[in-house]
């Protein structure tokens, strides 16, 4: 997912009785669906965990724009141009309405941002590994998106006002994304033996780092328990994966793409599909810093936070000069 | 890198199409209202979503305070006589 | 020249100058000094390959091969493209692609208010769109102008330094040759002469509100509008034709 296995700094979920007045106070409102709004009073944990998953999705968001935009300057088409650069212009967008969103618990984007930049915050493992073809913006679309999503609509009923609100946005907008991908592969699947081979290889490549996007299974985790019981999580992991594993293998079989598992299989008896084992190895490692691309991703992100220092630092200085003249006028 | 100064953040309000009043829609940065107009317009209309923008710096917004939520607003609760629904007007005379 | 082979030509010119600025704006996404300028470069650039596509559709429209917006621009080579120097220009660092936007912008916008005027409505239709976009992307060029030339001592230098090394590829833009000749015949655009003193008194203006010093008029570096380009648009249609080039007719 965007956010992955993120920590809540606590090591049990409190009993009611465990819990201050204020605390009690609180869980009982967001039992209630009450949105809990930037000023109000939250455990300091819930705050925290928050600004840790929020800006951990916006970091995501960010970074998520590389390898897509990799691709804009040799899209295939005007169209495809268009399209691809107004959905990574969108990432943009979504990166920022979550910054806002983490900056109304009290910390700024320039903090969350030399967080990512400085390795201590992290972003999703998916955006770690390369596009090497066309066909990958499809899959991205198509598979990353459509993971992304099967989170980011029930997170809009979470308990944080701004972050639900800032997810409300995020899926009206990102409605287009995982159909765009799709489009992109319906025809490559359609096309010339050369292109159809793209998109297998593609399929190939993307399917296993999609499956890890979900995390590991999080079943006996005491902070996913405690980020349900705040609603700023609403299903388990697995739950998510399964849902997508059910949704998206038909939508291979329709494109005449072979999902590269040879455990899959339809199970009927679960009315759920079964599918092999994933190499958590491979995501623990990518996690770390060590995926085909972390390196890259990083340097590039700094590189334009550092470049765009001095531009940053003109309009500054060109607002108080201007401020300043019109005081003196005013004067 | 903490020294230094960040772009202000803006609340941006947008007027929409159907002549509702302007409505919050986010925040973003700018280093002032010509250009936190001009970033709300590419920010926050990229799908047709307005006709006027309104931006207001985060930090000269006074907010009612939220502890004070019970005074301020519980207080409206018991004044049923203000809607329509208290009313029983007489089925025969139709909608009033 | 005859009148359908300049309106081609015209049209070809039009066209690819949006196309090539729009592709090099497209190369700042995700690279801009910030999230919210990413979203606005975005948003010129996404205009100007709207106005591509429809200035070389009608370019291959008056053509009459059966070459669509997309042939022209994914299948001709680089002796074929008829932009403007200056749009293919590298973006450099944000000031220098701001001084190459602030140029064009200021040309564009009066190129197109006198194209809604154009006698054939075609023309004119597509012109009175993009002029609406152009207002804004000069209003935004404008104001970076400003903030950078006015900004710190370190912006200053940068405007200054960009300012200056754009302005021998402006002359171009005023330029007027054979297919001008018989576009301004039929009264399908204006003498690009005309716009040259107009387009000087906004350039100045602007120039002196931000504490920059224009260059003196001086030696024009010409040519892309007959085809003869500097090495940067090699390296941009290799970029933009990859994918059309290895895989001949497939399609996307």
């Amino acid at each position: 997912m965007y956010a992955q296995m993120v920590k809540t700094g606590v090591d049990h979920i409190q009993s009611k009785e465990e819990m201050s007045p204020e605390e009690r106070a609180f869980q009982e409102r967001v039992d209630a669906d009450i949105k809990i709004e930037p000023k109000e009073w939250m455990p300091e944990a819930y705050r925290k965990t928050l600004i840790r998953q929020i800006s951990q999705h916006a970091h995501s968001e960010i970074i998520g724009m590389q390898p897509e935009g990799n691709w804009i300057t040799r899209a295939p088409t005007l169209e495809r141009k268009a399209i691809l650069l107004a959905k990574v212009q969108d990432e943009a967008g979504h990166g920022l309405y979550l910054y806002c969103a983490a900056e109304t618990l009290g910390v700024s984007r320039d903090e969350l941002l030399e967080q990512l930049n400085n390795g201590k915050a992290k972003y999703s493992s998916i955006f770690n590994y390369p596009t090497l073809t066309w066909a990958d913006i499809g899959a991205i679309g198509w598979l990353v998106d459509g993971a992304a999503i099967m989170n980011q609509v029930p997170l809009q009923r979470c308990s944080y006002g701004p972050y639900s609100r800032a997810m409300i946005r995020i899926c009206k907008e990102e409605s287009f994304h995982q159909r765009q991908g799709y489009d992109a592969l319906t025809k490559l699947a359609q096309g010339t033996p050369e292109q159809k081979q793209m998109a297998q290889d593609a399929l190939n490549r993307w399917w296993w780092p999609s499956l890890m996007m979900f995390g590991p299974s999080d079943a006996e985790s005491v902070h996913s328990a405690q980020s349900m019981r705040w609603k700023i999580k609403i299903n388990s992991n697995d739950e998510l994966r399964q849902k997508f594993v059910d949704q998206t293998v038909p939508q291979a079989e329709y494109l005449g793409l072979t999902v590269p598992d040879p455990d899959l299989k339809w199970n009927a008896e679960r009315g759920h599909y079964d599918f092999g084992e994933i190499n958590w190895d491979e995501f623990y490692q990518v996690i770390a810093g060590n995926g085909p691309c972390n390196r890259q991703r990083l340097r590039t992100r700094v590189k334009a936070y550092e470049e765009g220092q001095w531009v940053r630092d003109a309009a500054d200085a060109y607002a108080a000069k201007k401020a300043a003249r019109a005081k003196a006028k005013a004067a | 890198m903490t020294d230094k100064k960040e772009w202000p953040l803006w609340e941006v309000f947008i007027r929409s199409q159907h002549g509702l009043s302007h409505r919050h829609v986010g925040s973003l940065h700018a280093p002032d209202a010509e250009m936190a107009i001009m970033n709300a317009r590419d920010v926050y209309t990229r799908r047709n979503e307005g006709v006027s923008i309104w931006v207001v710096r985060a930090s000269d917004i006074s907010a009612s305070s939220p502890s004070e939520k019970g005074p301020l607003f519980d207080p409206a609760n018991s004044k049923v006589y203000r809607h329509p629904t208290f009313y029983d007007i007489p089925e025969e005379l139709g909608h009033m | 020249m005859a009148g359908q082979d300049a309106l081609f030509e015209y049209l070809l010119r039009l066209g690819d100058n949006a196309l090539i600025l729009g592709h090099r704006l497209s190369e700042w996404c995700g690279h801009s000094p910030a999230l919210e300028e990413d979203l606005a470069l975005s948003n010129v650039a996404l205009d100007l390959i709207g106005q591509t596509q429809l200035w070389l559709n009608l370019a291959g429209e008056v053509e009459g091969k059966g070459r669509n917006a997309d042939k022209l621009a994914y299948l001709r080579d680089a002796r074929d493209f008829r932009n403007v120097l200056l749009v293919e220009q590298p973006n450099g660092d944000f000031a220098v692609t701001m001084a190459r936007q602030f140029y064009f912008d200021a040309w564009h916008y009066l190129l197109l208010r006198e194209l809604t005027g154009s006698t054939d409505s075609r023309i004119a239709e597509i012109a009175a769109k993009a002029l609406k976009e152009v207002t804004y992307h000069l209003e935004r060029s404008q104001e970076w102008v400003l903030r950078l030339g006015d900004g710190t001592e370190e912006s200053h230098r940068r405007m200054q330094e960009a300012i200056d090394d754009l302005w021998v590829y402006t002359g171009e833009l005023f330029d007027a040759d054979a297919v001008d000749a018989a576009i301004i015949r039929d009264g399908l655009g204006p003498d690009p002469a005309s716009l040259r003193d107009l387009w000087l008194g906004l350039v100045r203006a602007t120039a002196e509100e931000a504490t920059l010093s224009l260059p003196q008029p001086g030696w024009a570096q010409k040519g892309g509008k007959q085809g003869l380009h500097s090495e940067h648009l090699g390296y941009i249609l290799a970029d933009l034709q990859f994918l059309q080039r290895a895989y001949p007719n497939a399609t996307w």
